[in-house]
């Protein structure tokens, strides 16, 4: 896999693209990547992420720049910049509890129409959600989500765009590698093919489409 | 003492060796500050750990290894990490034995609010929805009472955090649990009388004939 720069990765993106972004508080997040989609101001962005982080970090750099109009996310509450654009109406938010969150990702990446979980049930995360019992037990419909784009972060990529993680920088982005139509991938090291050895590849090579090099 | 601790210190009498715990931001995180070194507890941390240990010390914190609120932690001995869908699937798979919250509501059928004010505060979720969900036992840990309003209520106000009762609350004033499907006082603090808990607490305690002292 020939590697690409962030600048043309992001040329790639449209205005108004639906884009995943790894990481959890900015941990495992593509910094590189954020910090060109607001070079470009790439706007009205429809973000899928886990949480806001905080202005100046990970996603939170996107909503500094203003350049987002839907959030998908199970956690606002560190920064105060997107509660402020959720209250003047700027940024619609749809808040989905965590674990519904990596769930409806995953169903997206593994050709599920969604996922049956008894999450929510008996709160206001259950309006206008078909109910389903099974088994005496009731569970929520949660559908498969999908993006256009996701930004990875990985620990170890080798030449072929073989993925491993650290820690906990691992988090969301296995699970986003699996369910967007493009795929993009910035790696704090590139190594020769075979340093991963073929137990320890979390993130298989032919999900990867594009894998930024390092400076 | 003061009210955190003394919360902290007697949730902690409620772990066992060998538990997978999940404690959530606040005061149910001072928990750990009190387990007994012989007493060999797993804490999961809810972005992807088990083993989760102390904060590092100066100059030794790694940028990928954080708790959920993204402070540099410590891993232990024995850790592992694992992705997102992994880590719910712990929470949710009934494999995390306790979990303790915070809470801002929990009433007589021990319903939780913990996670917005309608027009106030809307921090979103997070984990805390699968966390009550799917933990085999939920203890919430707060403040018996907030700017003198009780947060031990008749029915949350609030909206509830998961359909699914806890198990057992722990204030600065008290120990309440729901045994028998009553909210019952289990335990006073020190120093605290049966009849103090009850001036500050809204919902209808059941009082049993006695009420033992916390052991701490």
């Amino acid at each position: 896999m020939k590697p690409i720069s962030a600048e043309e990765a992001i040329a790639m993106i449209p205005n108004g693209a639906t884009v995943m972004v790894g990481g959890f508080m900015g941990v495992g997040t593509p910094e590189r990547l954020l910090d060109e989609l607001v070079r470009q101001r790439k706007s009205e962005l429809s973000i899928i992420s886990n949480d806001a982080a905080v202005p100046g970090k990970g996603v939170g750099k996107l909503f500094d720049a203003a350049l987002v109009s839907t959030l998908t996310t199970s956690h606002i509450g560190l920064n105060p910049n997107v509660q402020k654009q959720m209250m003047a109406n700027k940024v619609a938010v749809n808040l989905v509890p965590q674990g519904t969150f990596v769930e409806r990702i995953r169903a997206g990446g593994c050709g599920l129409g969604g996922v049956l979980t008894p999450t929510g049930v008996g709160t206001i995360v259950e309006e206008g959600k078909r109910k389903i019992d099974v088994d005496g037990k009731s569970f929520l419909l949660e559908t498969a989500l999908r993006s256009d784009f996701a930004l990875i972060h990985a620990f170890l990529a080798d030449y072929l765009g073989n993925l491993t993680y650290a820690l906990t920088a691992r988090n969301f982005n296995p699970v986003m590698a699996m369910a967007a139509d493009t795929v993009i991938v910035t790696a704090e090291h590139i190594v020769p093919v075979g340093v991963i050895a073929p137990d320890h590849v979390v993130t298989p090579a032919p999900l990867v489409d594009y894998l930024i090099a390092n400076g | 003492m003061d009210a955190q601790s003394l919360i902290a210190r007697r949730v902690a009498l409620e772990l066992r060796s060998g538990n997978l715990v999940n404690l959530g931001i606040g005061i149910p995180t001072l928990v750990a500050n009190y387990i007994p070194p012989d007493l060999k507890v797993f804490f999961q941390s809810e972005n992807g750990l088990i083993g989760t240990g102390p904060i590092p010390e100066q100059g030794m914190a790694h940028p990928l290894l954080t708790d959920a609120a993204g402070r540099p932690i410590t891993a232990l001995p024995g850790a592992c990490t694992f992705d997102s869908a992994m880590s719910f699937g712990l929470i949710r798979g009934g494999h995390v034995d306790v979990t303790v919250l915070g809470g801002l509501q929990v009433d007589a059928e021990g319903h939780l609010a913990n996670w917005m004010i309608p027009g106030k505060m809307v921090p979103g979720m997070g984990g805390a929805m699968d966390l009550v969900s799917g933990a085999k036992r939920v203890i919430v840990a707060m403040q018996h009472a907030a700017k003198g309003k009780s947060k031990i209520v008749q029915k949350c106000a609030l909206p509830l955090t998961s359909s699914r009762p806890v198990d057992l609350v722990v204030t600065d004033m008290a120990v309440i649990g729901f045994s028998g499907g009553r909210i019952t006082l289990q335990e006073t603090a020190p120093g605290v009388t049966v009849a103090e808990v009850m001036a500050v607490t809204e919902a209808d305690l059941f009082i049993p004939a006695e009420v033992p002292q916390m052991n701490i």
